[in-house]
């Protein structure tokens, strides 16, 4: 892939309910500001790369149609990618890949989610062909998986609710984010237990919300700008016999990937930025994603590796716990990585951050996307 | 810019019922057609992309539950595209360009016998002020169809030949000779002058020219690709123009070097779109949908990436009954949006 750069990154300041904008007004919202931080205008953009979650949660189909004109699209390409929850990721790397080949010089990604115009419970709860309707949502999907890395690794049950403790201090110290919540470990255990382990406040939030990202070839970069060093979009089917979800291995080859393509290891990496709606979740991935040894993710956060001033910093924005707009989560995180890089990223700047991983996941650890940004050009 | 060309394609057989088989049934068997075809074990193919609506299955994620089909253990490099294949076709080949991969397989699949159509369609509506009216894709086409003001013999026609060159299709839905009196059901279309409802499946195998060096097959070479969207709203554009398929062609081929096609694979799922396209493609073109098209069999979301198979079986000289003698060059559309919102264009050249 030649040389791509960020040339842009914007995005609202999410909440509940945005009732002060339609959603193409939203959308529109976030592709201003990453066109006014690239100092661009929307006939600089050759193409538009649009990632939402399930059409069913705004009950629009296929609503890049409607939404051509909100995204600048009219008489350019315009794609549309579904990965489930890792979907702004997985968009952004489509965006960054049309730069890559050559055949495009400046492309727009975009990712939304208005979930107060939405019912998330019903829009992520599938039919299946088969068995019974699973009319629980994602935290009844995601708790089982939380329980086994307890048990398995026998991880102190207070893990989980520090990881919310840390992710809404993090928060505090982002101006866009949703849940800015100055929380106790006791306001975290006291919380309403809703899908056994996991509390209310161990859980993401819906929000409104939308994040652009402008990407562009090596000659349209400005100084400190962030490099797309490694990316890659893996898969597995959602089901299988001998799946070990605790180790699933689209996350760990997706990883791999990533690295290798940037020629580092996870060692290398000074923050990052990863996907997790539930608390538990965020230290299974420190595991899937190489930052430490199997069974070793809870015991990394315990030492605090992963606070803010630790040896690496995860989630300084305060993640998808603190704000879920779900169609742009994904992406949020490959920003808020090249912010990072960048030294743009205000009161939440890790001190002398030059590479970052972006990382999303979608399905039940099934889909995963992951971009290595560094301030070095490849 | 590599050189990538298509090396293997399969479809179903559409049909407007496949209660038997479910999307991934539907799906399994095309994939282990194209490639076996292709010459390439599953995993020595470096990409995935997948196109399907979840509308139009009635569940939201309905394509990881195709994961299955496309071989997913263990895990591949994967995307999905909401929306038609064709699209992913293009998200391949630009995969491919970028470096990332080398070789990709491309899926596609709808089940509209799922739902009801006019009512499915009519959520891709703004949802405030148009679908709120009742509007359904044929209503629209309708409308433009009006516009255009074709007389009612040349819909006719435009139908009957596409029925016609079905009948060499094996994998074709409709092939009867249509009813020129069969009754309007929205003025200028009559029923049997509209496209059929369809299950069905497409894939494909599509690798760079490093890797087909080492493949026996002929290999259907993509010259150009090239999309473009215009507005939603009918209120806001031309819908006599299809100024979109025209900024696709504009960006395919700027120097016109592929005015002369011996043949043309266009999603034309209402008779008047048919010549529209080829007007804005400004193409001089021998022959004009001999798989009998998207009027013979419209399985939604994967009826573009079937125009790109289609295309490639024909300019490598493979495409049995239906082969245009002699075809070497070819040009694939799909469209997505009402009344050709958005366009895309594949240019082939097939060494055989």
């Amino acid at each position: 892939m030649r040389p791509v750069a960020v040339l842009g990154v914007g995005q609202t300041d999410h909440a509940s309910a945005r009732t002060d904008v339609s959603l193409p007004g939203l959308i529109r919202d976030a592709i201003d500001r990453a066109l006014l931080d690239a100092a661009l205008e929307h006939d600089d953009i050759d193409a538009v790369i649009l990632g939402t979650a399930p059409d069913f949660f705004e009950g629009v189909m296929l609503p890049e149609w409607w939404l051509a004109g909100a995204l600048g699209g009219i008489g350019k390409p315009v794609l549309r990618v579904h990965t489930m929850g890792s979907v702004g990721g997985a968009t952004a790397i489509t965006a960054a890949a049309h730069v890559g080949s050559g055949l495009f010089e400046r492309v727009l990604a975009v990712g939304f989610e208005k979930h107060s115009e939405s019912q998330a419970l019903w829009g992520l709860t599938p039919r299946n062909p088969f068995g019974r309707t699973f009319g629980a949502g994602a935290g009844a999907a995601f708790a089982p998986i939380c329980r086994a890395y307890m048990q398995r690794h026998s991880a102190p049950a207070e893990i989980g609710p520090r990881v919310a403790v840390k992710a809404r201090a993090n928060a505090l110290r982002n101006p866009h984010a949703h849940l800015r919540l100055d929380l106790t470990l006791d306001e975290v255990l006291a919380s309403p237990m809703l899908w056994d382990p996991i509390r209310r406040l161990e859980s993401c939030p819906q929000s409104d919300g939308a994040v652009a990202m402008i990407f562009g070839a090596e000659t349209h970069a400005r100084a400190g700008a962030a490099w797309v060093r490694g990316v890659s979009t893996m898969a597995e089917a959602l089901s299988y016999p001998g799946r070990d979800v605790l180790r699933a291995p689209s996350g760990v080859e997706c990883a791999r990937r990533a690295y290798a393509q940037a020629g580092i290891t996870p060692a290398d990496l000074d923050v990052a930025e990863i996907y997790e709606p539930f608390s538990w979740i965020e230290v299974l991935l420190y595991e899937l994603l190489g930052f430490c040894e199997p069974g070793e993710g809870w015991r990394m956060f315990d030492h605090g590796d992963t606070d803010l001033g630790g040896r690496l910093p995860v989630n300084p924005s305060g993640g998808v716990l603190s704000t879920n707009p779900i169609g742009a989560s994904g992406m949020l995180r490959m920003a808020e990585a090249a912010l990072q890089v960048m030294a743009r990223a205000g009161e939440r700047q890790v001190d002398g951050a030059r590479t970052a991983l972006g990382h999303a996941y979608g399905g039940t650890l099934s889909y995963h996307a992951c971009m290595v940004l560094s301030k070095e050009k490849p | 810019m590599r050189r990538v060309g298509i090396v293997a394609v399969a479809q179903t057989d559409h049909a407007r019922h496949r209660d038997d088989a479910t999307a991934a049934e539907l799906l399994y068997p095309v994939v282990k057609e194209a490639v076996a075809a292709s010459g390439l074990s599953r995993h020595e193919i470096d990409y995935t992309c997948a196109a399907s609506s979840d509308f139009l299955e009635g569940r939201p994620f309905s394509f990881g539950f195709a994961l299955d089909a496309a071989g997913a253990v263990p895990p591949i490099e994967e995307s999905h595209i909401e929306g038609d294949g064709a699209w992913a076709a293009y998200d391949a080949w630009v995969r491919i360009q970028a470096g990332l991969a080398d070789s990709a397989l491309v899926v596609a699949w709808g089940k509209s016998s799922e739902g009801s159509l006019p009512h499915v369609l009519n959520a891709t509506l703004d949802p405030f002020w148009e679908s709120p009216l009742g509007l359904d894709a044929v209503a629209l086409a309708a409308l433009q169809a009006q516009a255009l003001g074709l007389p009612d013999e040349q819909l006719h026609a435009i139908v009957a030949r596409n029925r016609a060159a079905a009948r060499a299709n094996p994998h074709a839905q409709i092939t009867a000779e249509p009813d020129p009196a069969s009754p309007f059901i929205v003025e200028p279309f009559r029923r049997e002058h509209l496209p059929p409802i369809s299950d069905g499946a497409c894939a494909l195998v599509m690798a760079a020219e490093e890797v087909l060096a080492r493949l026996d097959a002929p290999v259907a070479w993509i010259g150009a690709a090239a999309h473009a969207s215009d507005a939603a709203s009918i209120s806001a554009r031309d819908l006599t123009l299809a100024s979109s398929a025209r900024a696709a062609i504009a960006a395919a081929d700027p120097d016109r070097d592929w005015r002369m096609l011996d043949v043309a694979e266009v999603m034309a799922p209402f008779p008047h779109q048919e010549p529209m396209l080829l007007e804005a493609f400004s193409i001089n073109v021998g022959a004009v949908n001999p798989s009998g098209g998207a009027l013979a069999a419209n399985p939604i979301m994967a009826t573009g990436l079937v125009r790109l198979a289609e295309a490639a079986l024909q300019v490598t000289g493979t495409a049995g009954l239906r082969q245009v003698p002699g075809a070497r060059r070819g040009l694939a559309h799909a469209t997505a949006g009402h009344c050709l919102q958005s366009n895309i264009v594949f240019l082939l050249e097939g060494t055989p």
